[in-house]
């Protein structure tokens, strides 16, 4: 039915869509743990904030579970290679996340503020470390990431790699000629430089105006109010963050182009037959050859100015669509910069991961690809169904009349 | 010889994560079950105390639930986190069912538990009521497709190794989901959950009574949980045994483990009850070790023919033979190995022309020793450094065979025996529990509500002996025959490793004592905790544990 490049750029364009539904679901619901100390001033106004988003968390983190998922699947490669080479960052998100279903479930079954406090914590951690380190890798995959597959002296599988092209991932990644057995440390440090760090920050705003504009739709009175600032603020700066980050790539950030013919139903056999090089502007080269793409920018600029102003007219709806599209234009800005790369490498440039030399066989994209287009729109159906079931306003007496039912 | 430092703390790392993650799981597929069934009772019946049930278990269920969330997300990024190479040597493969998890089972679960949760009051009972349902098949689903993936691990069918890529990629995947060894095992699997969830709400129903408290509620849940726990404890015997005829079949040398057969024999097979086995390698092990044999026991159970045949699954092959047998499969790994470096373009020939040829033998050498590649791949096991395997001693080749005999025999021995001892004790409870009430005086014998209480946790330990059994039981290999354990690591460092599991765990414990804590704060508090007004404890809040 379809041809193997032209399922390659169907799982690009269904990883993508999978992560936007990520940012977008459970965006808001991250919003809302980050907001959870910052808005909720009492143990009930917490309560409502948590029940607000209670019933739809759980399903709506699936959407980040099953990227990782269809990144196993269909670039197996590249999710190796992320996932050992940024390993502490990712460790990190996997332990916080760790406290958003105990936080959720548990925070509520104990009438005591020190247990409360403990687990409202939980939730601003769960919530707040996962937002900014996806954003900073991001931004450093922006930057491209040492790793490439040239076995290495240092490492203990080094001889194993040598014998069966075992692809290797190495150098400042993890910065292992650098800090020896501290290396993991140091190369989780070098994450953070200042690109990586604005991008972390442009993730947690946006994440945060998004979450923000969820509650607007949810609560009622002071907590209403309050939602409308947070969104407000978080949704300028988050714009001003976005304007920067895209000013700083054109001018300060090398991206990077394949220069040679690729095969786009090649082998998956990224460390050969191919040319890649970088320069100033490289990212921006696909927007010069396709203007109309400007759009991704342009919705993402004028999602986050529509939500600042709908917070301010008290438009609710229209703040939460605003916000939604803000982060689809982010999204997508970002991943037309980088295409066809998945994973560019900056220190053996010819053996950066791109979406054609890096996915599965044929055979699985197909059966993947069968999969998705069946159950991605049921799976979106019964979730909409379960926000139409939970629709309405979390009140105080809500949660006064169903204390023992709710978080 | 591999010196892989990463290897044995990301090894702990993975069994501890999974075995922590094991804790909640099986309860979690039982206890929705029989949340399910009270619930439909309910809608079939009209009684509010059949609500009450399902939702007071419902609650201890969700407790259970969200341990299970946070400790099942560890799972789902470890594989490309501390295996990174297995990651990408079978993500073609292994990874479907993953992401078919999510999409299928995860969604269905997570989401529609929410609406269990606090949709009771939003949609009418039937809604309700497919809700449940729906969750629990979500749960089901995903025990499904994750003993899908495990099941390729013990006996991977559906794909080959493509030389060029050198990655293992699907050929049939039809046959991965169909895999005889996965179906088994995912029943044998969620029977066992199911024996938990019906211990659980029979130990815990028990000890109401025991106290002389909500009496009506605690006998019918005991109810519940006793006709349900008495198919599943057949359940769970019946397909374990079709487990472990597979195991028979296509993973030997994990059935030669476990049931410490060291020499095939002609004829009729003893089973060992009791042992302490003996064996170090296959020229190093007494005969007779056993204290207490069954004669003929093990030809009893599989069925063997009494003469012993060549083919599979008919005779008992000990360890001795299968190493004899590797000994041949490793020689041939190396071969196909040697191809495989030609036809991958990893040796470089000065003259195109030579390479051409080379190419010809290689790829007819591929083919015919493929299946054998991950056999030549443990000889790096024993094999100093700076030599490749295709200079491998014969005595080389010997020690890599010995290594195909899972390490540990008494472990697996044991851990083998308990399952099964513990799979007929269920059997034995629930059948009198059953018998109780059938009689219609459920409750009135103390010593059968203490012997359901102590047994609460006796159905973990069971699953946890049959995980040891089953994953431990097929190193050497991260694949059976395919990939070996040793290679499938991450090029991380030792520091790294260490710092996470250490944290995971501790993390993971301190969870695991707010979990305790509140499931006997309301497993204690029993169905007063609903507040309904209908319950023993409601009115005398000091008495709240």
């Amino acid at each position: 039915m379809f041809s193997y490049d032209q399922l390659r750029f169907i799982w690009w364009l269904l990883i993508g869509v999978l992560m936007l539904l990520w940012a977008i679901t459970d965006g808001f619901d991250i919003g809302v743990g980050i907001l959870l100390k910052v808005i909720g001033k009492t143990d009930e106004e917490r309560r409502i904030m948590i029940n607000s988003v209670a019933p739809h968390w759980d399903g709506n983190q699936v959407w980040l579970v099953t990227s990782g998922g269809a990144m196993f699947a269909a670039w197996p490669i590249a999710y190796a290679t992320a996932f050992s080479g940024f390993y502490l960052a990712l460790m990190l998100v996997l332990m916080a996340l760790f406290f958003r279903p105990m936080g959720f479930e548990y925070r509520s079954k104990i009438d005591s503020p020190v247990w409360r406090n403990l687990w409202d914590w939980g939730l601003v951690i769960g919530s707040l470390v996962p937002a900014l380190v996806i954003g900073v890798a991001f931004g450093n995959l922006l930057q491209g990431v040492p790793f490439d597959f040239i076995p290495n002296a240092t490492s203990a599988n080094s001889q194993l790699a040598n014998n069966i092209n075992m692809p290797f991932y190495h150098g400042g990644f993890n910065g292992n000629e650098l800090g020896g057995i501290f290396s993991g440390f140091i190369g989780l440090i070098s994450l953070l430089n200042w690109y990586g760090l604005i991008a972390g920050l442009l993730s947690v705003f946006m994440l945060v105006a998004h979450g923000g504009a969820f509650l607007q739709l949810k609560t009622s009175d002071q907590i209403r109010a309050r939602s409308e600032k947070a969104t407000c603020i978080s949704a300028l700066l988050a714009c001003f963050l976005f304007v920067v980050a895209g000013v700083l790539l054109y001018f300060f950030i090398d991206g990077y182009q394949v220069t040679s013919t690729i095969a786009d139903n090649g082998l998956s056999t990224p460390a050969v037959n191919k040319i890649v090089e970088s320069g100033s502007a490289f990212w921006f080269r696909n927007y010069a050859q396709m203007p109309w793409l400007y759009v991704f920018p342009l919705l993402g600029i004028l999602g986050f100015l529509g939500a600042a102003l709908g917070s301010t007219k008290h438009k609710c709806i229209f703040t939460f669509v605003s916000t939604s599209i803000a982060i689809l234009g982010v999204v997508f800005t970002a991943g037309v910069s980088m295409f066809p790369f998945v994973i560019p490498s900056s220190t053996t440039m010819n053996h950066s991961l791109t979406i054609w030399d890096t996915t599965s066989s044929y055979g699985t994209l197909g059966i993947m690809t069968l999969v998705a287009l069946v159950m991605t729109p049921v799976v979106l159906a019964y979730n909409i169904w379960g926000y139409y079931v939970m629709r309405g306003r979390v009140t105080s007496e809500y949660i006064r009349k169903n204390s023992n039912k709710l978080y | 010889m591999v010196e892989n430092a990463v290897l044995d703390p990301s090894r702990w790392q993975f069994a501890l994560t999974a075995l922590y993650h094991f804790f909640f799981v099986p309860l979690t597929l039982g206890l929705i079950v029989i949340v399910a069934i009270m619930e439909t009772i309910y809608v079939k019946t009209e009684k509010e105390i059949y609500k009450d049930m399902a939702r007071f278990w419902g609650k201890l269920f969700s407790i259970n639930f969200a341990i299970g969330v946070a400790t099942g997300l560890t799972m789902e990024f470890q594989f490309g986190t501390n295996w990174s190479y297995y990651s990408h040597f079978v993500g073609d493969i292994f990874g479907a069912p993953l992401a078919i998890e999510g999409l299928v089972a995860f969604f269905l679960e997570s989401t529609l538990f929410g609406l269990m949760l606090f949709g009771w009051d939003r949609m009418s009972r039937k809604k309700h009521l497919a809700v449940t349902w729906l969750t629990a098949l979500g749960t089901n689903l995903s025990a499904m497709w994750i003993l899908v993936a495990n099941g390729w691990m013990q006996y991977p069918v559906g794909s080959a190794l493509n030389p060029e890529t050198v990655r293992h990629e699907v050929l049939n995947f039809f046959d991965v989901v169909l895999n005889p060894v996965a179906q088994a095992k995912f029943l044998h699997t969620v029977c066992g959950g199911y024996v938990f969830g019906a211990m659980f709400v029979l130990g815990i129903s028990s000890w109401y009574l025991l106290r002389g408290r909500d009496i009506q509620f605690a006998r019918k849940s005991f109810t519940v949980a006793a006709i349900f726990g008495f198919f599943a404890s057949f359940a769970v015997v019946f397909f374990g045994h079709e487990s472990g005829s597979h195991v028979n079949e296509y993973q030997p040398a994990k059935m030669a483990a476990m049931e410490a057969h060291y020499d095939g024999v002609d004829g009729c097979v003893d089973f060992k009850l009791f042992a302490w086995p003996s064996y170090k390698s296959s020229t190093d092990f007494t005969e007779k070790d056993s204290w207490v044999s069954i004669p003929c026991g093990t030809s009893l159970i599989n069925y063997y023919k009494p003469k012993m045949e060549q083919t599979k699954g008919e005779r008992v092959l000990g360890a001795k033979q299968i190493v004899e047998q590797n000994v041949v499969r490793v020689k041939n790994g190396i071969i196909a190995d040697e191809a495989l470096q030609v036809i991958s373009g990893k040796q470089v020939f000065s003259h195109p022309e030579d390479r051409a040829n080379a190419l010809q033998t290689a790829r007819i050498n591929f083919d015919k020793y493929k299946q054998d590649w991950g056999y030549g791949q443990l000889v790096k096991a024993v094999i100093p450094k700076d030599r490749s395997i295709a200079s491998a001693t014969e005595e080389e080749i010997q020690q890599a065979a010995e290594l195909t005999i899972p390490s540990g025999m008494p472990f697996l021995f044991w851990t083998f025996r308990i399952m099964v001892g513990l799979g007929l004790w269920f059997i034995l409870l629930f059948s009198w529990a059953v018998l109780s009430v059938v009689k219609g005086n459920v409750g009135r014998s103390t010593l059968l509500s203490k012997l359901s209480l102590w047994s609460i946790l006796l159905p973990l330990v069971a699953i946890e002996c049959g995980w040891f059994l089953a994953e431990h039981g097929r190193q050497p290999w991260a694949i059976d025959g395919v990939l070996p354990t040793f290679l499938a690591v991450s090029g991380i460092t030792v520091t790294e490793v260490w710092f996470t599991l250490v944290t995971i765990i501790a993390l993971y414990t301190g969870f695991l004592i707010a979990e305790l804590y509140l499931m006997f704060k309301y497993a204690r508090l029993g169905p007063s905790s609903l507040k309904t007004g209908r319950y023993s404890l409601e009115n005398s809040r000091s008495r709240e544990v």
